[in-house]
């Protein structure tokens, strides 16, 4: 036998008898190590929406699904999901599921465009840079400053800035996960339930002349509305009307009467 | 051959020899997991870990099997080989016995496999003929290096995404001229430190 015949034979052996060594070591490895998974959390990650946006209160689909099956966290954490999903769990796991009323991002701000700016903004296009700034552009610094904060925050796209420069909600691809609300350094952003159809769109506390100064759609704290309810639902307090959700009726008294048209029907 | 000092070789590896912006070896990652600081330290945390166990098994395998037998030019492909392996024997123990480490470290080491910079250590070693001690010690200050260097870019371009500048050069654009200026600063060492 040639010389490089040889080699070749002994070049292919060595490499050859490497990758065997190293295969059956894997294979070996792969025995030895396996981790038993528990097919309900798999069948579960299946139906869950696969965002991981920690809506649930944990890190991801996959640590939720675990938690689900083996820490007995509620089924009905998902609220992307929503119904769907909790139901779909719900039959994995053996278990009844009520529907709970969807909820959406409500914006308590009518200011945008309708109210001054003190100055003019030059910097990083977020809200909470331009709170640091004596506390916004705006005159009134309760409201939404119009940044875009909670558009970022949201995984799903479903908030855009408008023309009036205020933030809207696309309840198609909302989800409710509340990441927008919590992503709002002013707190303008609240949960509001699909079938509550009358809200005061501001949180202002300053005084009726204060506001009247700086927006045309404040809220001046002038009872008006207060007054007028039917239902005793409304309460003026700190220069703000609150509406008791529970008591409203949506009969729209308070929106026709309100001299600011703060309050809203939808 | 002067024998180098441990220490020298690990600042030789850490900014002399630094992998990703003298070297330019591993860019995929840098450029691609270099978006927010938390992926970033992650993957160099599992870079640091596969380079010194890339770094350990190769010299063994060099030296104790491909020296003797006089099979030295297969040296690239069974490193190759044997990396991978040895990352996926390493995914498959950590998963078993940390699964907390598995969570934070898991979907990195996957990715670097057969990441050339993996495949660079062992092969400088080979070149600078190194010894065991030496080999190891550069495998894990061409991590820290790298990890150093990916730290500084992802909070670079963390912070620079609040800036407004020309769409034109928004995103990768941007990320190439910042690594640019990265790689200046570090070519300096070349003149500062003379070892």
């Amino acid at each position: 036998m040639s010389t490089t015949t040889t080699f070749i034979i002994e070049s292919m052996a060595i490499l050859g008898g490497l990758g065997l060594a190293v295969g059956l070591m894997l294979i070996f490895a792969s025995r030895k190590f396996k981790v038993e998974t528990n097919p309900l959390v798999e069948e579960i990650i299946s139906i869950l929406p696969g965002a991981n946006c920690g809506a649930c209160g944990f890190a991801g689909c996959a640590d939720f699904a675990d938690r689900v099956v083996n820490e007995n966290a509620p089924i009905t954490g998902c609220p992307v999901g929503g119904f769907e999903v909790a139901k779909g769990i719900g039959g994995i796991l053996g278990q009844e599921v009520s529907e709970s009323e969807k909820q959406y991002p409500f914006i308590r701000c009518h200011g945008g465009l309708n109210c001054v700016d003190r100055f003019e903004y030059v910097g990083f296009e977020d809200c909470k840079a331009v709170m640091m700034l004596s506390d916004g552009e705006k005159g009134c610094s309760y409201g939404c400053m119009g940044r875009g904060t909670c558009v970022r925050a949201c995984p799903f796209d479903a908030l855009t800035i408008g023309e009036d420069r205020l933030p809207h909600v696309n309840k198609n691809l909302c989800t409710s996960c509340g990441l927008c609300i919590s992503s709002c350094p002013n707190d303008v952003l609240v949960f509001a339930k699909e079938s509550e159809n009358v809200h005061v769109r501001c949180v202002s506390h300053d005084k009726g002349k204060t506001v009247k100064e700086v927006c045309t759609v404040g809220c001046i704290g002038c009872k008006i509305c207060e007054k007028n309810c039917p239902e005793q639902a409304i309460t003026v307090t700190n220069f703000l009307a609150v509406i008791d959700q529970d008591k409203c009726t949506g009969c729209g008294i308070c929106v026709e009467k309100c001299p600011q048209n703060t309050i809203e029907i939808r | 051959m002067v024998e180098k000092a441990l220490f020298a070789i690990f600042l030789e590896g850490v900014f002399i020899k630094n992998f990703l912006i003298i070297q330019f070896l591993g860019l995929c990652s840098f450029v691609g997991v270099t978006k927010d600081v938390k992926s970033a330290a992650g993957m160099s945390g599992a870079v640091i870990f596969v380079m010194a166990m890339a770094a350990t098994a190769s010299y063994l395998l060099y030296t104790y099997i491909l020296v003797p037998t006089g099979m030295t030019f297969l040296d690239l492909i069974s490193f190759i080989v044997v990396i991978a392996a040895l990352v996926q024997l390493v995914e498959f123990v950590v998963r078993k016995n940390i699964p907390s480490l598995y969570r934070s470290l898991g979907i990195y080491l996957p990715l670097i496999t057969t990441n050339c910079a993996v495949l660079g250590v062992v092969l400088l070693n080979v070149q600078s003929e190194y010894n065991f001690m030496q080999s190891v010690v550069f495998g894990i200050a061409a991590g820290v290096g790298y990890t150093i260097v990916m730290l500084m870019m992802a909070s670079i371009r963390e912070r620079s995404s609040f800036v407004s500048i020309p769409s034109s050069i928004r995103g990768l654009p941007q990320a190439f001229l910042i690594a640019t200026m990265l790689s200046l600063a570090f070519v300096n060492y070349f003149w500062v430190i003379p070892i």
